[in-house]
């Protein structure tokens, strides 16, 4: 067990969580980057999220006239548990005391906490997109939750523990096991994390359109530092999908101890894992076309059908009797 | 048994398992008519996948040839015909309606749920790699039939019903690794022959309805007028 007042642990956990925030706009700029070459775009540079970051950093705040001490509070709240559940992400080395602290369960509440002050922010203002977009967010995320939380047990059941660093442990000490529950767990966990980071499918993060978006509709009312911080958040949570996903489906790579070598390979890895899932999420955004919104339903139950089916096949497959 | 300690082999044959039980909850999900018909054709590929992969673990060379009649048959005259038929029929876009996608879909799961329970002391007397196979392939069966149910129109009812053949041939396969290869041809002869039959019969109840619905069959014509 990782002893959890250990200095040097939580200096590197300090190191780990500062990459993730600083990197995850360069992760968004990419995806933009690689969507407008394919759509014969004229692409902005990778380094815009940052320049627009700056820019509303910069930049005054308007508070609409009745907001509360709520609307006033989310970005710093949303903001806050999304950094929080940065550090809990085995990024670059496996065995962090911060994940030792918090397990994915907890992880998952992280995501419904943020999602909670968010549609309250959206709600306080009383603008109608504002009642909008979060009862749309408030729909997905429930028929999301379950469908994630469905794909975490079935790992959980398979590493023994919903520790994230004895999770991916326990699948790197096994080797290449073809498993069919990781298999469905995985494509569960990608249509939650495209539900969930509004995606194309099922949200267009890139339109303003009132009759299709959701978390744009959401924010409409933010503006100068509270909009930069809230923007910040959700290219993070887009980023710890991804390293999720990469990590736990693919761990090979990550740094099991700690040295300059290891640790070099370890970014090299993930850093070419997400390069692999950031094509692919661009290419699907680009063939794929948005889903009315009363088909997200169904859309999220396969990802539960899917998820469960993980867990079925574990137990039916893998176990025995 | 630990998934483990098997051979990359047999773990293939587990993997490949899962996914036919994934292309049945797809037909299950899915109200288009032609891609219904591509599942089940990708559902008779990866059953003579499976069967085959048996065949070489288990070194019985008569499951090389249930694994191609599957491939012939399943995978590829059958969707063949049926794709002929809607072309024909025009029927290209037509949709099925499914009432509650999702119930249905949980309904699934619960049938998987319940054939698990049910195999569980059959699965005792086995000691082969396929033994977990037995609950799945009765799930299968099952799910097949949960299609037929909910489906309204006839083509999507003929692949719930080839969907079931597909399942019986799985629990051979898993159980008893195959049946007496009088019998399989046997029952390869009676497919055909149903496939052929059935589009007989799409044509009979498109003249007479207009449309491939079966729940019109039950109107009576003097009522309508």
């Amino acid at each position: 067990m990782v002893n959890i007042l250990n200095i040097q642990g939580w200096l590197l956990v300090l190191i780990q969580t500062s990459l993730f925030i600083l990197l995850s706009p360069l992760l968004a700029g990419w995806i933009k980057w690689l969507k407008c070459h394919l759509q014969n775009r004229r692409a902005p540079s990778l380094f815009q999220p940052y320049l627009n970051l700056w820019r509303l950093f910069n930049k005054e705040v308007l508070l609409p006239q009745n907001a509360s001490l709520i609307f006033r509070m989310t970005p710093y709240i949303l903001s806050g548990v999304i950094l929080l559940a940065a550090s809990v992400i085995p990024f670059i080395f496996v065995r962090v005391p911060s994940a030792a602290t918090a397990d994915v369960i907890v992880l998952v509440g992280f995501f419904a906490l943020s999602k909670f002050f968010q549609s309250l922010a959206a709600m306080d203002i009383g603008t109608s997109f504002g009642g909008l977009g979060a009862s749309r967010e408030m729909t997905i995320s429930a028929l999301a939750e379950p469908a994630m939380l469905m794909s975490v047990f079935t790992l959980a059941m398979i590493a023994g523990s919903t520790n994230l660093s004895s999770v991916i442990e326990t699948l790197l000490s096994q080797g290449l096991v073809l498993r069919p529950s990781l298999l469905f767990a995985f494509a569960g966990l990608v249509l939650v994390a495209i539900a969930e980071t509004g995606r194309i499918p099922v949200d267009n993060p890139a339109t303003h359109l009132e009759l299709t978006m959701i978390h744009e509709a959401m924010i409409l009312e933010y503006s100068g530092r509270m909009l930069a911080l809230i923007e910040w958040a959700s290219m993070t949570k887009l980023m710890i999908y991804g390293v999720l996903i990469c990590n736990v489906f693919f761990p090979w790579g990550i740094a099991e101890s700690i040295s300059v070598g290891n640790v070099f390979i370890a970014f090299f890895a993930i850093a070419g894992k997400l390069f692999v899932l950031s094509i692919c999420l661009a290419i699907g955004e680009t063939v794929f076309a948005k889903m009315r919104l009363f088909r997200v339903s169904i859309y999220l139950s396969l990802a539960f059908t899917l998820a469960l089916l993980g867990l079925l096949s574990h137990i039916i497959l893998e176990v025995g009797a | 048994m630990n998934l483990t300690d098997l051979p990359l082999g047999e773990q293939a044959i587990l993997m490949l398992a899962g996914l036919v039980l994934f292309t049945s909850f797809s037909l299950l999900a899915q109200p288009r008519i032609v891609a219904a018909i591509r599942t089940f054709a990708w559902q008779g590929v990866l059953l003579s996948v499976v069967t085959a992969l048996v065949a070489y673990d288990t070194g019985l060379h008569h499951l090389y040839l249930s694994a191609l009649l599957t491939l012939l048959m399943k995978a590829i005259f059958i969707p063949w015909l049926l794709h002929k038929l809607v072309h024909k029929m025009e029927f290209q876009r037509e949709q099925d309606v499914l009432h509650h996608p999702v119930l249905v879909l949980m309904g699934g799961a619960a049938l998987v749920i319940f054939c698990y329970s049910i195999a569980l002391p059959i699965q005792k007397l086995s000691i082969s790699v396929t033994q977990p196979i037995i609950a799945l392939s009765m799930a299968m069966v099952m799910l097949a039939m949960l299609m037929l149910i909910t489906r309204h129109k006839a083509v999507s009812q003929v692949i719930g019903f080839m969907a079931m053949e597909n399942g019986l041939f799985f629990a051979a396969v898993s159980a008893t690794h195959g049946m007496p290869m009088v019998v399989e041809l046997g029952i390869a002869f009676d497919v055909f022959v149903a496939a052929i039959i059935f589009g007989v019969f799409f044509f009979h109840i498109k003249d007479s309805f207009d449309s491939l619905d079966v729940d019109r069959l039950s109107s009576l014509s003097e009522s309508d007028e």
